[in-house]
């Protein structure tokens, strides 16, 4: 099938099979290993990317399905320039990563959490996170981080 | 000290790399011409192999090889061999079944890999992997830990004729028996040390090329150490190790599993020599549950006597652990040497027997997680303490007052022959106390019966021994332009040594922070001498290499900048990046230039300041990181459900290079112990079926299992058996955390008359607890 959609800015068209997951097209088909798969259940959060602005487990629908859409990777939040989404800025204030492999995941959620909920305080971060695993960090780094940014929001 | 020097909560550096998609872990890894490896496992826990037929498989579209067992085998590829031998007291020798890569026998557990299939791509490997045509004779299995100890249960190895491998013991028991059937007080413990699936979240997987011109395998693999890994496997595939290359670039977890040799690790690399055409294979989520090593699961039986003053008189403990269906890297180690070595922990105990044996059953194989050993050894010390609590009538943090080694007595030889050479614990679990507000738990109690729900608190003071192999080799680079290199031995997968080694570099030769780089996991670069990173022993001995390769560049610094400002080399002293003499001086720059211009050199020295350093430690002189942890939990008693909602914790890990690093550390084990304590199981039903084989059905801990973690350090016994006075971080809190949770919610369920729970505490024992023993209770 001919798909067409907007990948971190830039107009893709490609031809897929109807079974490729967006995580396989976006790993294997456009190179873009910044998206991680964890596991095979939908369970990890590792493979999460924004669809058309929400943040979607990539492994959980099919390539076909972003068709027209626009998709926003890890290796897209930071601005042209580099500058760190605030965020990602605040991941490495608070030290929320260890190993990284959850981290693309981590960061594509708490982009959104940030977005939806302004001022989000711990418990709700926390309750947020339901989908996403960490196995080095404890979530102690990855809750003030994104507790942080989500303050930065409400205040701007 | 700088802002980048030690013990500053520098930022990491390999952070911006991370955040913005750029890690390189191992399933990034693409190379032309690749072909796509599934392999095809056992669906038997135990069953005799009557055919293996590949021909549809090899029919299949897509398919360029299959290989079996067989194929391996006359490749030259050896059986993964245990290097350990313990003897029981009579002097028989352990039993170590015979482990083949790809058996063509026998299959001895569920997802044992039996045939690999390569393809064009993916899904034809799947799609040909179901064609492969396997025969079998099931046999009866054994799963279960105790059940595999008893006389009567299936035995796996007939020509061992039983499951049990060796019983080790410390010596004999009747003089302790004596003992404890005199002491005034005495407790039984009983206890189940659940099994545990590590599930680092990036799953294993491995990619291996061969180069014909040099006959050389590049192996890229997520490991723990590139240089150990690169011995093994050349080993295994039967070739010097100067023909294998193994490469780990970032790598998502290690946690002690990643250090061990895998099958399908070996043959990945076989079939990229065998078949001339690289190989990728992509563990997924499932296929790594039952076939990456389990850890921990050991059941135990602990008596202890105790004087009318509650002071320990003497301790017996036996220990029945389950190794899986073959002895691996460590498995029967780790309560001996792991664990068993460090028992009593911190209490000051005489008269101690210990016994171990190490069960075969038809599991896939456990071995090192974070703590190896040392957590299952803190749990049974402190689950032993509060039962004695309970016995003698005192507070739980006065029987461990009465019983800890006092400061006075160290440094103190334990019973199996460690050197604790320092450590405060009587003073750490004091600051603990005071940390938690202990004493106005009961306020906090009421203010949660008020809301429907039981408050308990739980305590667990614990030591660790950190250190690992005793040798490690690192090296220090200066490049003319001033600018620094490390090559490590160690292996940081998420422990941020790249910042570390930078800072210790900033602070003992003033190179700027940002001036300096990181180089690790490539055998083509790493130290001849590196071993890696595992059982916390990075800081230590990579860190002492690190310092003492520094001082040699100070050394020979000295020797040019005195040739360049005509002085003698003894005259010149270094300091913050100067080699001064009187008033004159140069900077580490320009001895750096110097050095690599062989005209400004002193006569007969070599050009570069370029240094390298082999740490040897005397086996023994390990460190012994201790904390004592507090955890408040409350229960709700309709639902059995718990939710912790305060912890502290203090940790003595000696010096602290970087307090933000070093508290990520304590935060990971933390939740690592936490998901041991409440939601972790892994399950095999009679029939040797894992039934935890998912993240669907096995508990792995969530951000809101959790609350935040108001963690200490006490620096006030810095280590004294190395010169930075380090003591390892990464498995503390693993050992803290289950024995403090297991406390929290006893204490709470106390009305109810509930001494102990099994781990984990899922909201159904919780429940069950409660209402078999409410009806005594009311
Ligand atoms: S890879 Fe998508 S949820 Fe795990
Ligand atoms: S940082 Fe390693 S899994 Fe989260």
């Amino acid at each position: 099938m001919n798909i067409t959609l907007t990948v971190n800015g830039q107009s893709i068209a490609r031809d897929v099979e109807p079974n490729v997951l967006l995580a396989d097209f976006l790993r294997d088909h456009l190179r873009l290993t910044g998206t991680h798969v964890g596991c095979d259940t939908t369970q990890c959060g590792c493979c999460i990317v924004h669809l058309d602005g929400k943040a979607v487990k990539s492994c959980t629908i099919f390539a076909v399905q972003a068709d027209g859409s626009s998709v926003l990777t890890i290796e897209g939040l930071a601005a042209p320039d580099g500058t760190l989404h605030p965020v990602q800025a605040a991941f490495r204030e608070h030290h929320g990563l260890q190993c990284g492999f959850c981290t693309p995941g981590m960061v594509m959620m708490g982009a959104d959490i940030v977005r939806r909920i302004p001022g989000a305080d711990e418990q709700t971060v926390r309750h947020e996170l339901e989908g996403n695993i960490c196995r080095c960090t404890g979530y102690q780094g990855i809750v003030e981080a994104i507790v942080d940014a989500a303050s930065q929001g409400a205040r701007s | 000290m700088g802002q980048f020097g030690i013990g500053q909560p520098v930022r990491r550096k390999e952070d911006v790399r991370l955040l913005t998609g750029k890690g390189r872990y191992t399933d990034d890894v693409h190379l032309e011409d690749q072909q796509w490896a599934v392999f095809v496992r056992s669906p038997h826990a135990n069953a005799k192999i009557l055919s293996i037929d590949t021909s549809a498989a090899l029919e299949s579209p897509g398919v360029t090889h299959v290989l079996t067992g067989a194929d391996l085998r006359d490749g030259g590829v050896k059986p993964i061999s245990a290097d350990m031998n313990f003897t029981s007291r009579e002097g028989k020798p352990m039993f170590k079944p015979e482990r083949r890569i790809m058996p063509v026998d026998f299959a001895r557990y569920m997802g044992e890999p039996l045939v690999l299939v390569l393809a064009e791509s993916l899904e034809e490997a799947k799609a040909a992997a179901e064609l492969v045509a396997l025969d079998f004779e099931e046999l009866p299995c054994v799963t279960a830990t105790a059940r595999a100890a008893e006389p009567d249960a299936p035995v796996i190895y007939s020509e061992h004729g039983s499951n049990v491998s060796v019983h080790w013991e410390n010596r004999a028991p009747d003089e302790i028996d004596a003992i404890i059937a005199a002491a005034p007080h005495k407790v039984t413990v009983d206890l189940v040390n659940n099994r545990l699936i590590v599930a680092p979240m990036e799953p294993r997987c491995a990619v291996a090329a061969y180069d014909p011109a040099d006959d050389r395998i590049t192996l890229w693999s997520p490991t723990q150490g590139v240089r150990p890994a690169q011995a093994s496997f050349a080993q295994l595939l039967g070739i010097p190790k100067e023909k294998l290359r193994v490469i780990s670039d970032d790598v998502g977890g290690g946690f002690g599993i990643r250090s061990k040799r895998y099958p399908e690790t070996a043959a990945v690399a076989f079939a990229a020599r065998k078949t001339g055409r690289p190989v990728k294979w992509r563990g997924d989520r499932s296929e790594t549950f039952v076939s990456d090593h389990h850890g921990r699961d050991q059941v135990n039986h602990c008596v202890m006597g105790l004087d009318a003053n509650g002071r320990i008189l003497a301790l017996r403990l036996e220990t029945i652990v389950n190794v899986g269906a073959y002895c691996g890297d460590n498995g029967p180690r780790l309560p001996i040497d792991g664990g068993g070595r460090i028992i009593p922990t911190g209490y000051d105990i005489e008269k101690f027997y210990f016994s171990v044996k190490p069960v075969y059953t038809n599991t896939v194989p456990t071995d090192t997680y974070r703590g190896a050993g040392r957590p299952e050894a803190n749990y049974i010390m402190e689950r032993l303490m509060d039962a004695a609590a309970q016995e003698c009538g005192l507070t739980r943090d006065e029987i461990r007052r009465r019983n800890l080694i006092p400061l006075s007595k160290l440094p103190y030889r334990t019973q199996m022959n460690f050197v604790y050479d320092s450590g405060d614990f009587v003073g750490v679990m004091e600051e603990t106390l005071k940390a938690a507000d202990w004493d106005g738990f009961q306020a906090r109690r009421a203010e949660s019966e008020k809301r429907g729900l039981l408050r308990g608190i739980g305590i667990a003071s614990f030591v660790e021994q950190a250190g690992g192999r005793p040798t490690e080799e690192m090296r220090v680079k200066l490049g003319a332009d001033g600018a620094a290199t490390v090559f490590a031995g160690t292996f940081s997968h998420g422990q941020g040594h790249e910042t570390v080694y930078a800072q210790m570099v900033n602070d003992y030769l003033g190179v700027p922070f940002e001036r300096i780089k990181f180089v690790q996991g490539d055998t083509d670069t790493t130290p001849p001498g590196g071993v890696g990173t595992f059982g916390s022993r990075s800081s230590m001995m990579g860190g002492v290499a690190v310092r003492r390769s520094c001082g040699q560049i100070i050394l020979k610094g000295k020797r040019i900048a005195a040739h360049l400002m005509q002085a003698n080399a003894e005259d010149v002293i270094f300091e913050e990046g100067l080699f001064r003499v009187g008033v004159s001086s140069v900077t580490i720059e320009e001895v750096a230039r110097a050095a690599a211009d062989p005209s400004k050199l002193p006569e007969g020295e070599k050009p570069g300041l370029d240094e390298s350093n082999l740490f040897e430690r005397e086996a023994d002189l390990m460190n012994f990181p201790n904390g004592c942890h507090i955890v408040e939990v409350e229960v709700d008693p309709e639902l059995g459900t718990v939710q912790i909602v305060k912890y502290t914790a203090v940790d003595d890990c000696g010096v602290v290079l970087n307090p933000l690093l070093v508290h990520g550390q304590v935060y990971g084990g933390v939740a690592q112990g936490i998901g041991q304590a409440l939601t972790e199981d892994a399950v095999y039903d009679e029939s040797g079926q894992l039934l935890t084989g998912s993240f669907m059905d096995y508990g792995m801990p969530r951000a809101h299992h959790f609350s935040h973690i108001e963690a200490h350090f006490d620096e006030t016994q810095p280590c004294k058996t190395n010169e930075i006075g380090v003591k390892g971080a990464g498995e503390a809190g693993a050992c803290g955390a289950p024995p403090a949770f297991v406390s929290a919610v006893c204490d709470a369920l106390k009305p109810y008359g509930v001494k102990h729970i099994d781990m984990p505490l899922t909201p159904e024992r919780v429940w069950r607890a409660i209402h078999s023993a409410k009806p005594r209770a009311a």
